[in-house]
């Protein structure tokens, strides 16, 4: 009886993301359809196919930039209701990284915009070796350097759902590497990743989904 | 709330640091405004006439220049991704935006705008009013404006549509601002009424312009 009334750290029972019968169109053409799957915490699931496949399509539906044809998406309870984008991360192709402003200034206004504390920013800028940087404005930064910045942004705040999009483009093999670590801390903190990518990220653990053509596309 | 300061301050430093948008739409006023004598003639009394309306149109026209990079850089470096996956509720991004767009450049403008009043003779009683109605008006410029800018975020070279779609919305505080300087200037008329009606105007738009806006965000988001 003592027992029920324990939480029991379940899997199972942790908030996981589930994508049910998911339609999605864009300019007309059914990009997404009738796509199922679920995600438990504490799991990360790689998203490959062609170009075209709706990789892109799917982590911006999720994130609640395009709204679905039809379908459900959820992440844990039904009951939660703050909404599905304020939970995620979202690194797109584009980094979010404004050139005028420096480092540690592009770093700041996210951790305060997304309700992140200020202590966070000196460590998540080292993980990503930016800390020897922070004073020079960003568009000096070369595209990896950028791209380092961006997903420093995933330890600023934390948020169960992480959404990438191509997150090692323009990464060398040590940046890789670390962005690896990251995330496979993430995964084993109970966390969700959902990446879109082409090369290996060298994740400790993972499953993979792989995109196809809509039915009826060529 | 804390979100909603943080992107004001933020677009505030960027207006001064990128310099460009309040220095161009100062600028412009300048040039408009002080060619009107080059072009109508010495004539003291018909430019002491014409100032107010004269004074109005170019702080509009000044005002756009800078209203389609309000969320167009923010859509090109995808910081607009971000701040949709904020805790901030687009419209209130929208607004945030509008009022750093506010202080960034109407109120250099209604600054100056004395200051080019002397140029077309406006008369010293009006002064103070045209500062007044100014800032009292210009808020709606921003704020109907960001639904302008939010409209075209994804057409290239939008700054013209940008004129096309707001500047019918500016015609009430347009109207009102100048019968509000026209009261004092030429009398009769009743200055009382058309700044309580240019305020209702801004107020409207305080309310209207952000959630136009973030409709207009959540369309071109994806």
């Amino acid at each position: 009886m003592a027992d029920e009334d324990r939480i029991v750290p379940d899997p199972a029972l942790r908030p996981g993301l589930a994508v049910e019968q998911l339609a999605v169109e864009r300019g007309g053409r059914r990009v997404i359809a009738d796509l199922s799957f679920t995600v438990a915490a504490g799991e990360a699931l790689l998203l490959t196919g062609p170009n075209g496949a709706g990789k892109t399509t799917l982590l911006k539906t999720i994130a609640g930039f395009l709204s679905p044809v039809s379908g459900r998406i959820s992440l844990g309870r039904a009951a939660d209701d703050q909404p599905l984008a304020e939970q995620a991360h979202y690194i797109g192709h584009l980094n979010g990284v404004r050139a005028t402003l420096t480092v540690a200034e592009n770093a700041r206004f996210w951790a305060q915009y997304l309700g992140g504390r200020e202590e966070r920013i000196p460590p998540a800028l080292e993980r990503f070796g930016l800390a020897s940087l922070t004073g020079i404005p960003a568009g000096y930064l070369s595209a990896g350097q950028k791209r380092r910045l961006a997903l420093a942004r995933l330890l600023l705040v934390p948020r169960p759902l992480w959404l990438l999009d191509e997150p090692s483009s323009s990464l060398d093999a040590r940046s890789t590497a670390v962005l690896a670590g990251v995330l496979d801390e993430h995964i084993a903190g109970g966390g969700i990743v959902l990446a879109a990518t082409h090369l290996a990220l060298g994740l400790a653990r993972s499953r993979e989904l792989r995109l196809g053509f809509a039915a009826g596309q060529a | 709330m804390s979100g909603f300061w943080t992107l004001v301050m933020r677009d505030l430093l960027l207006a001064a640091r990128e310099g460009g948008a309040t220095g161009t739409a100062l600028g412009f006023y300048l040039i408009v405004i002080a060619l009107m004598p080059l072009g109508l003639g010495p004539d003291m009394q018909l430019l002491s006439r014409i100032a107010p309306g004269v004074l109005w149109i170019g702080l509009l026209l000044a005002a756009l220049l800078s209203l389609g990079r309000m969320f167009d850089t923010d859509q090109d470096d995808g910081v607009l991704e971000i701040l949709a996956t904020g805790p901030l509720p687009l419209e209130l991004v929208a607004a945030a935006k509008a009022l750093a767009h506010w202080i960034s450049t109407c109120v250099p403008l209604a600054i100056l705008a004395p200051v080019l009043g002397l140029l077309l003779n406006l008369e010293l009683t009006a002064y103070p009013i045209l500062v007044g109605t100014v800032l009292a008006g210009s808020p709606a410029i921003s704020f109907l404006g960001s639904i302008g800018a939010a409209l075209t975020l994804r057409s290239r070279r939008g700054g013209l549509l940008i004129a096309l779609l707001v500047l019918p919305l500016y015609i009430p505080t347009l109207i009102f601002g100048i019968s509000a300087i026209s009261a004092v200037v030429t009398p009769p008329g009743s200055l009382e009424a058309s700044l309580l009606l240019l305020s209702a105007i801004t107020i409207a738009s305080l309310v209207i312009g952000p959630i136009a806006a973030a409709a207009a965000l959540r369309a071109q988001l994806g």
